[in-house]
């Protein structure tokens, strides 16, 4: 199953047997399905519960709000993340202040398509959690692999508080893994998952560069004999933070590789409580791998030097291996 | 003519916003209520007016000088003043104050400071209410100023509530000033009514210093939404009789527009009294009572518990284990 076939099958659940789900965003009802084609087929199966909006990012929002505070569980689906900062005011401000101002809960679940692809260029392709997670009172998520695209998505509105599921649009067709929500494993829509186990250093990672993260660690346990653990933090806004400092503990080297920019946000907040609380574990300066410090390019070829890939991860894992 | 009980019953509750307003002003004055004051003096006829037309069950976004509304629909001066104080008993539990204040549960909406941002949500209720099978004949109030009328939350609201045909009413108070702006520096058009076919909502005008001119108005809109004719926009032309807080002393306000505009509450009074529907006696009780009723108000807020650092909750999410948490059917 690939990733976005996971996200349509929880979707298609979820207005199953959630009957206070309806789903709100552009261009998602009708044969046409979404601009990635989540939700295809799925107002055909459930008239009146999948509607079209006008391109109202804001209002998208504060619709959603409102329905929420009324019972309703919407979901809303952005086009791109990178439009959801013109609802910046609507999530931020009104719906992550609501359950802290007025004691009620506000259960909505908001569908971003983050990531980039090459020739998306500066507004197809950025990575919103830098500023979601910096206000207080929104949950953000980030799945990474084909299991947790539709178990994130279903645990987001069982959820009573506002959710961001981030949703990496290379994942969308690029990923597929033979997926049986039956038997898999279900994690707590708060834990951070450790992908594979290692001995010498921490990887830390997120959304689609855990892949890239974990190809690294191959790379790095065959050419070089380090073993590297890779932990999907998966919930990027609370942090689970036992799970980090766990892992930390256990090899005493961070490495945060992700693909927003540089400055702030979740890779520095995972860096200051790798210092704060995991000091006494530490035996080397834990570092950062990011995007650089730019608007996202559109040219393939600047677009491939702008992430950080895996030469580079492997680069910045051997230097933190021999501090 | 509305009939004499229900401008009785306006002018009540005119009175008893302009006393919920002057002891809220006093309150800042005498440095009792941190951070600013708003009052909504001068805008009583409009918003109460609105206010009556509101129904249990319907739901009200309130704007910044509301007072009459609110209590019309169901706000207590007790409510205010328990805001306004910080309590922990209040709504807002000290966590807000002054007019960012409600009460999802009675259908006011909790205003958060961002002009225009309660629009959307009021859609979103009555959205839910379709899509659940129980909208019935229930309205959604939305009130805004000429200022917030520019917002982008606004304008994307009222596309949203013109295509789904919503029952809303907007209630635009023109009152002359967005802060210190005038009207000219706030709009091109003629009036703000000629925005309401460009989203599909059918209009009125009425002037705001008319309590009775406001009632025909607001009740010809509420009744048209009521009855699934649509979305509705009334547009009231006033002048904000105060500074845009208590802080503002509006003296960029020219003499001559102070005095094409009267006041509301008085004028309201001497004709209600010209035309036998109210006596000067009774007026003078009901002035009394509402003062009474504020000042009661006000010391019971006073008596109660103050919003406290050490025993907060500091919660922002309602979840009590997201770590654990799990879809399960
Ligand atoms: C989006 C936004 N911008 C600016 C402000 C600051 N502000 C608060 S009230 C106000 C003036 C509002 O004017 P209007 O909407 O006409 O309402 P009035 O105060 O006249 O009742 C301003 C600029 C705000 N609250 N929200």
């Amino acid at each position: 199953m690939k990733y976005l076939e996971a996200i349509r099958l929880a979707l298609g659940e979820i207005l199953a047997e959630e009957p206070r789900a309806f789903f709100y965003g552009q261009d998602i009802a009708g044969p046409f399905g979404g601009a990635f084609k989540a939700t295809k087929g799925l107002s055909e199966r459930f008239p009146g519960r999948v509607l079209n909006s006008p391109i109202v990012e804001d209002a998208m929002a504060g619709l959603a709000i409102g329905a929420a505070m009324e019972g309703a569980r919407p979901i809303i689906e952005y086009q791109f993340a990178d439009f959801a900062s013109i609802a910046f005011n609507q999530l931020v401000n009104h719906a992550a202040t609501t359950y802290w101002r007025t004691g009620r809960s506000c259960p909505l679940v908001i569908r971003l398509p983050v990531g980039g692809t090459p020739g998306g260029g500066p507004f197809h392709c950025q990575m919103p959690e830098g500023w979601l997670t910096h206000h207080p009172g929104l949950v953000v998520v980030a799945p990474a692999t084909v299991a947790d695209a539709y178990f994130m998505l279903k645990d987001a509105v069982a959820c009573r508080d506002p959710v961001c599921v981030l949703e990496h649009k290379y994942l969308y067709y690029h990923l597929e893994s033979d997926f049986d929500p039956a038997t898999a494993e279900h994690l707590g829509l708060g834990r951070a998952a450790l992908r594979r186990r290692g001995e010498d250093l921490t990887i830390i990672s997120w959304s689609g560069m855990v892949h890239r993260a974990l190809a690294a660690a191959a790379e790095l346990e065959s050419a070089h004999g380090i073993a590297a653990e890779v932990l999907d933090l998966r919930c990027l806004k609370p942090l689970d933070a036992e799970s980090i400092l766990a892992s930390l503990a256990h090899t005493g080297r961070v490495l945060i590789v992700h693909e927003g920019f540089p400055y702030g946000g979740v890779a520095a907040e995972v860096l200051a409580l790798c210092c704060e609380r995991g000091f006494a574990w530490l035996d080397a300066p834990p570092q950062r791998l990011s995007a650089r410090d730019t608007p996202v390019p559109f040219h393939p070829d600047l677009f491939a030097a702008y992430l950080p890939d895996e030469r580079a991860i492997v680069q910045a894992a051997l230097e933190l291996a021999s501090f | 003519m509305s009939d004499p009980e229900l401008r009785r019953r306006l002018y009540r509750v005119m009175v008893l916003a302009r006393a919920c307003d002057d002891r809220v002003a006093a309150l800042k004055a005498q440095g009792e209520i941190a951070g600013s004051a708003f009052l909504g003096r001068g805008q009583e006829a409009f918003s109460g007016a609105a206010g009556l037309c509101l129904r249990p069950g319907d739901v009200f976004a309130p704007a910044i000088r509301d007072q009459a509304a609110r209590l019309a629909f169901g706000e207590t001066p007790l409510d205010v003043m328990r805001v306004v104080l910080g309590r922990r008993t209040g709504w807002m539990r000290g966590r807000d104050g002054n007019i960012h204040r409600g009460d999802w549960s009675r259908g006011i909406l909790p205003f958060i400071s961002h002009l225009g941002a309660m629009a959307a949500p009021v859609a979103g209720v009555l959205l839910a209410r379709r899509l659940g099978g129980r909208l019935g004949d229930t309205v959604g109030a939305i009130a805004i100023g000429e200022g917030g009328m520019n917002t982008g939350a606004l304008h994307e609201a009222l596309v949203v509530i013109g295509v789904e045909r919503l029952p809303v009413v907007l209630l635009v108070a023109d009152n002359c000033y967005a802060y210190s702006t005038p009207r000219e520096r706030s709009y091109a058009c003629r009036d703000l009514a000629e925005r309401a076919a460009g989203y599909g909502f059918a209009a009125q005008r009425c002037d705001g210093t008319d309590a009775d001119d406001c009632l025909r108005a607001c009740q010809a809109a509420f009744a048209a939404a009521r009855r699934g004719s649509g979305p509705q926009m009334v547009v009231a032309d006033l002048l904000r009789l105060a500074g845009h807080g208590t802080h503002d002393d509006a003296s960029y306000v020219p003499a001559e527009l102070r005095s094409r505009y009267g006041d509301c509450l008085p004028l309201f009074e001497r004709t209600l009294i010209r035309e036998g529907v109210l006596s000067a006696e009774e007026a003078e009780r009901t002035r009394a009572q509402c003062r009474a009723e504020v000042e009661a108000a006000l010391q019971q807020a006073r008596s109660e518990p103050a919003a406290d650092a050490a025993t907060d909750e500091w919660r922002v999410y309602s979840e009590s284990d997201l770590l654990n948490l799990r879809w399960r059917r």
